[in-house]
């Protein structure tokens, strides 16, 4: 019987023939990603587990994104510990104001093709969009990582995941991932793998991909798979080798379920407060009147975003009464975004242009909300709180809905 | 087999990280300094409700959202003996095996059972709530071995020589 990609990887890593879904087995991660918040915890469990060293410091990459800058004086702790973790242990990367934890590590090669990765940050599930098997961890099981070199992981099912066909020109990887949380519900892959495959998506970016791998998880998913195409090796700077280009789903592979669309199919949709999977198409929401829109984050901060949102807003302004905040992912797309006048264009919309990180996403500084406010905005979760108050309604949209929100002054289709 | 009786508190589907304890709070310095702000975003008064032996009973997804192992050591400081729901999420799962916080899946209970009542646990064979049995399944040996260790930390001192 054939596999499935994730299958393939777990196979590959561990040295096995094969492997099939619900086998209990230890792999050998290719990188781990250490965030900021996560630092101190992960520094004292390691500590406290007795370890003296860190097992391969050169596959260790620390990164700094939801504290920076600081926005409370305690944050600075957390960067102390990890400046000193890695001056300890030898650890070489450590990006201290570079971008987002998620953008950093496929933008600046830490992760190739049919590598397996644990991070301690749920949207680990991103490095999928290059073919790579990574997942959100604990601070405890990141500790016994680095000590080891090791995990145990149980086999998932695979979800595979069909898009033939265009998508229309004022829809996003995002409103198509949406739909598809919606339909499978916010636990709806949960322990699964999703498995994504078709001419609309081989026709997509690898940013494109990116968006989809990131909310993988916000339908409880473990990993999120795309084939690695040209368009990867070219992203990655690598030349895919053998295993590389196999990472393809077998026709013949066990899939615990298949769900098929068309891409002329889907149509931008909203997720509305306060769950990811409660998706409304953006017609039926028309005319609710907003107060903020935010275009930014793991999932919709990089150039492709910035450029469509500058479409929209080229040469408009934004509603006098909405405040417009943009988050470059990264400080790259960022020197990319000004050069292109991409920022430009978007100040002179009336945006507030914010240095790349993960601040307003998880409600900490750079924009939070209060009280019976309402936001659209281009993040992977609309929880109560998420933003500010637990009386904040946040709406998740594409980068182009968000934009055309943003000059409407309420729900508009892009 | 081990066995203990307490009241429970009931709460929703796909009761998230987020709400378990909201970004804001994750870099306290201590677990000790988060747990007053355990599910403040949908029921404030709740961390200061909670007595030691207490377990909660909820519906589908718990823990979904974010990595934060915060979310099982504050439930845990909290003093929630264990969680009884139709499902969790997977990463909340691992984390909260790894620090010893029992988590117990069981379809039908949640339908059935109103806050405050008291519930009746025999880990590995069943729940007993208002004279009925509600059986539950028997956890996989790797994780089971994890949580006799005491949880992840004490299973890696014991590979590292320390403690006995």
């Amino acid at each position: 019987m054939g596999q499935t990609i994730i299958e393939k990887i777990i196979s590959h890593n561990t040295g096995r023939a094969s492997v099939k879904p619900g086998d209990i087995v230890t792999v050998f991660p290719d990188r781990v990603m250490l965030d900021d918040i996560m630092i101190p915890f992960i520094v004292d469990k390691f500590h406290e587990m007795g370890f003296e060293k860190v097992w391969d410091p050169e596959k260790v990459v620390l990164i700094y994104d939801h504290l920076v800058p600081a926005s409370q004086q305690d944050d600075i702790r957390h960067y102390r510990a990890g400046d000193e973790f890695a001056r300890t242990y030898g650890i070489p990367n450590v990006h201290r104001s570079d971008g987002i934890c998620h953008q950093l590590m496929t933008e600046a090669g830490y992760v190739k093709p049919g590598h397996v990765v644990f991070g301690t940050d749920s949207h680990t599930t991103t490095y999928g969009c290059v073919g790579a098997f990574s997942t959100g961890i604990g601070y405890t099981e990141m500790a016994a990582i680095l000590g080891t070199g090791s995990l145990w992981v149980k086999v998932p099912e695979t979800i595979r995941v069909v898009i033939e066909g265009e998508l229309a020109p004022n829809v996003m990887s995002k409103d198509v991932i949406l739909r598809i949380i919606g339909d499978l519900g916010a636990d709806g892959a949960t322990y699964r793998a999703l498995e994504f495959t078709g001419s609309g998506v081989e026709s997509m970016t690898v940013s494109s991909r990116m968006t989809m791998a990131n909310m993988a998880i916000e339908a409880g998913a473990k990993c999120a798979l795309f084939t690695p195409d040209e368009k990867t090796a070219r992203y990655c700077e690598t030349e895919l080798d053998g295993f590389q280009k196999s990472l393809t789903g077998d026709e013949d592979a066990g899939y615990c379920r298949v769900m098929t669309y068309r891409g002329e199919d889907f149509v931008p949709v909203m997720a509305c407060p306060s769950q990811v999977d409660k998706i409304r198409d953006i017609s039926q929401l028309e005319g609710t009147v907003i107060d903020q829109v935010f275009i930014g984050s793991c999932t919709n901060g990089r150039l492709e975003d910035l450029e469509a949102a500058a479409r929209v807003l080229e040469g408009r302004k934004v509603a006098p009464y909405v405040r417009l905040i943009v988050t470059p992912a990264s400080r790259k797309i960022y020197e990319e975004a000004a050069a292109r006048g991409i920022l430009k264009t978007l100040a002179q919309a009336g945006a507030v242009i914010t240095h790349p990180g993960c601040g307003l996403c998880c409600g900490r500084t750079g924009g939070i909300l209060c009280d019976g406010e309402r936001v659209v905005a281009t993040n992977n979760r609309n929880f109560l709180g998420r933003m500010g108050t637990s009386k904040v309604e946040i709406y998740l949209a594409s980068p182009m809905a968000a934009a055309a929100c943003a000059a409407a002054g309420k729900i508009v289709s892009p | 087999m081990e066995q203990f009786s307490g009241r429970v508190w009931v709460l929703g589907d796909d009761i998230d990280t987020d709400i378990i304890i909201p970004t804001e709070y994750l870099a306290l310095k201590t677990i000790e300094d988060m747990k007053q702000y355990g599910f403040s975003p949908l029921r404030p008064e709740l961390a200061g409700q909670i007595k030691k032996g207490d377990m909660i009973v909820a519906g589908k997804n718990f823990g979904c959202g974010s990595s934060r192992e915060q979310a099982p050591e504050v439930i845990k400081a909290l003093g929630i003996r264990c969680i009884v729901a139709k499902s969790f999420a997977r990463i909340f799962f691992r984390n909260s095996i790894n620090n010893g916080l029992l988590l117990i899946e069981q379809p039908d209970l949640y339908d059935r059972i109103e806050e405050g009542q008291e519930i009746t646990v025999t880990v590995n064979r069943d729940i007993v709530f208002d004279g009925k049995s509600y059986p539950i399944a028997a956890l996989p040996d790797n994780l089971v071995e994890i949580i006799n260790a005491g949880g992840l930390v004490k299973a890696m001192q014991r590979r590292n020589g320390l403690a006995g």
